[in-house]
């Protein structure tokens, strides 16, 4: 279960450590009403990692990702962020959802600034120039686009200098070039601060080419833990990434019955 | 479209102004038929003054003052209802919207209540307060209570989960909570029963003022109806209509100016 870096990317996650925090989540279960989503759950990141956690539709990922940031409680186990000794004080976890979520009666700036003093004006400015939206700041949500929106949350998690970033398929809603300028954001934004990232997307591609493990959830349990030993940047193209995206592929295939729904997730 | 720009604008301009115009062709119109009526001798100054009378008995109220006088008396009996009604709907809306327990205590009691027309009760309300200021007082408040507090309410419950969810890992919680997303997002909702109670206020107070009133744009009416003063009728009603309106340019401008940021909002004239 724990990672091994390349030795190229040695320095970087020595670096990232010193943000990030570690994420233990043991024994987790989880039910809503009869239907049980997550049991038995056990996965452990390491500070500073990126972990991708993949599976289908309603198999219990996001249901995890709301259960670390404390939207959902679970009914048994634990989930610890952060060590003792690792991290000073309470340590800082945002999430991005689906959709943007910004306050659409309030405009840029001051969405960025949500729950920050007046103080904070100058950090968050700097922030909208990192996703590359400073000169929006003092328009109103609806004038954005989809993909600017989910930069502008973005923005508002990274004012915060998370120590663990949740990402919720944050890029589930936006079209195929936009997703990929996003993720070449996130993946730079997280290489600069060294937070500790968990995304939970449909798109095995875009796991691969973000995390440093993929996991694959499937009936409540990690069905596939599988470290991406690629050096970054990854290209889509190469042959080692092509390779690990038809394994994970053909293992998420693997259980589906014939006469389910037509699988559209992975087509990328 | 691929016209030049001069021949665009010969035959755009002459076309907008038609639809500034469209709106008030058949009030001119109706107003023309009318005075020509009038002078013609078809409609009877006992029945229906002519506009230019009616014109000049405002000018004639107005320059005594005892326009103004009876104007302001009915303005202020219906702002202080509107504060009082609209204000307590305002915060119990806020109050059952928010907390469960207040709403399984207070809902069915109010919504009991809603179903009495406030006219209804004139005659007690005559009983208790004689035909006082606070009888007009009593019931513009209560018929402008229930349009506030049931738009607050459903404004309170539709605000998006999603939303406060979002708020919630931000930390908010409390009056930065209700601040930030609870009462934003209950806003338009709110303004919507404001404007719909600004109507009601009005048609309530003329029912008060015309039934009991020692003064006030009810009892002029009234009272010009004891000596067959049809041109003061006619501008009592009408002084109603430019009240009604004017509350109503109001209320639209504080939704224009409070929900800027919604895009239905910003091109709405």
């Amino acid at each position: 279960m724990p990672v091994t870096c390349s030795s190229t990317e040695i320095t970087t996650a020595e670096q990232r450590r010193s943000r990030g925090v570690s994420v233990a989540i043991r024994n987790v279960s989880i039910a809503f009403g009869e239907r049980t989503v997550l049991e038995n759950f056990d996965i452990e990141i390491s500070a500073g990692e990126f972990v991708a956690i993949v599976g289908r539709s309603g198999c219990g990922k996001s249901t995890l990702l709301r259960s670390v940031v404390g939207l959902e409680t679970p009914q048994a186990g634990s989930i610890i962020v952060g060590t003792l000794g690792e991290h000073h004080g309470k340590p800082d976890v945002r999430i991005m959802f689906q959709d943007s979520r910004l306050l659409p009666w309030r405009r840029i700036l001051p969405n960025v600034m949500l729950g920050l003093e007046a103080a904070l004006i100058p950090q968050a400015r700097k922030v909208l120039v990192q996703v590359g939206l400073a000169e929006r700041a003092n328009d109103w949500p609806a004038t954005l686009s989809g993909g600017q929106r989910q930069r502008v949350a973005l923005a508002r998690a990274l004012v915060h200098d998370p120590n663990l970033l949740l990402l919720d398929e944050p890029l589930g809603s936006l079209d195929a070039l936009t997703r990929i300028e996003m993720q070449q954001l996130i993946e730079d934004v997280w290489q600069r601060r060294g937070f500790t990232a968990l995304l939970v997307t449909h798109d095995v591609a875009e796991a691969i080419s973000l995390a440093d493990r993929v996991i694959l959830i499937e009936g409540g349990r990690v069905a596939l833990d599988e470290v991406v030993n690629i050096p970054r940047p990854r290209t889509r193209g190469s042959a080692r990434f092509a390779a690990l995206e038809e394994r994970i592929l053909g293992r998420v295939l693997q259980r589906r019955p014939v006469v389910e729904e037509p699988v559209i997730e992975n087509q990328w | 479209m691929d016209k030049p720009d001069s021949a665009m604008k010969t035959q755009l301009r002459p076309r907008a102004l038609a639809q500034q115009m469209l709106p008030w062709v058949v009030p001119i119109s109706l107003l023309i038929i009318w005075q020509w009526s009038s002078s013609a001798g078809i409609l009877p100054s006992r029945f229906l003054p002519s506009p230019h009378a009616v014109f000049r008995s405002f000018f004639e109220l107005s320059a005594s003052g005892e326009l103004w006088a009876h104007v302001r008396v009915s303005a202020l009996r219906a702002l202080s209802g509107f504060v009082v009604g609209g204000g307590l709907g305002l915060l119990l809306g806020l109050f059952t919207g928010s907390l469960h327990w207040a709403e399984t205590l207070l809902d069915t009691t109010i919504q009991m209540v809603r179903n009495i027309p406030p006219l209804a009760l004139i005659p007690l309300v005559i009983l208790w307060f004689g035909i006082d200021e606070s009888a007009k007082l009593f019931l513009v408040a209560l018929g402008v209570f229930f349009p506030v507090y049931i738009n607050t309410f459903h404004g309170i419950r539709s605000v998006d989960r999603g939303l406060l969810e979002m708020g919630r890992t931000y930390g908010l919680s409390g009056w930065p909570l209700y601040r930030e997303i609870i009462l934003p997002g209950a806003l338009p909702s709110i303004l919507v029963g404001v404007r719909f109670s600004l109507g009601l206020m009005w048609v309530i107070l003329i029912v008060a003022e015309t039934i009991s009133a020692r003064s006030g744009i009810g009892y002029m009416t009234m009272n010009a109806r004891e000596f067959m003063q049809t041109d003061v009728m006619v501008v009592g009603i009408l002084l109603y209509a430019i009240l009604g309106k004017v509350a109503d340019l109001l209320a639209k401008g504080l939704e224009r100016y409070w929900l800027r940021w919604n895009p239905a909002y910003q091109t709405a004239r």
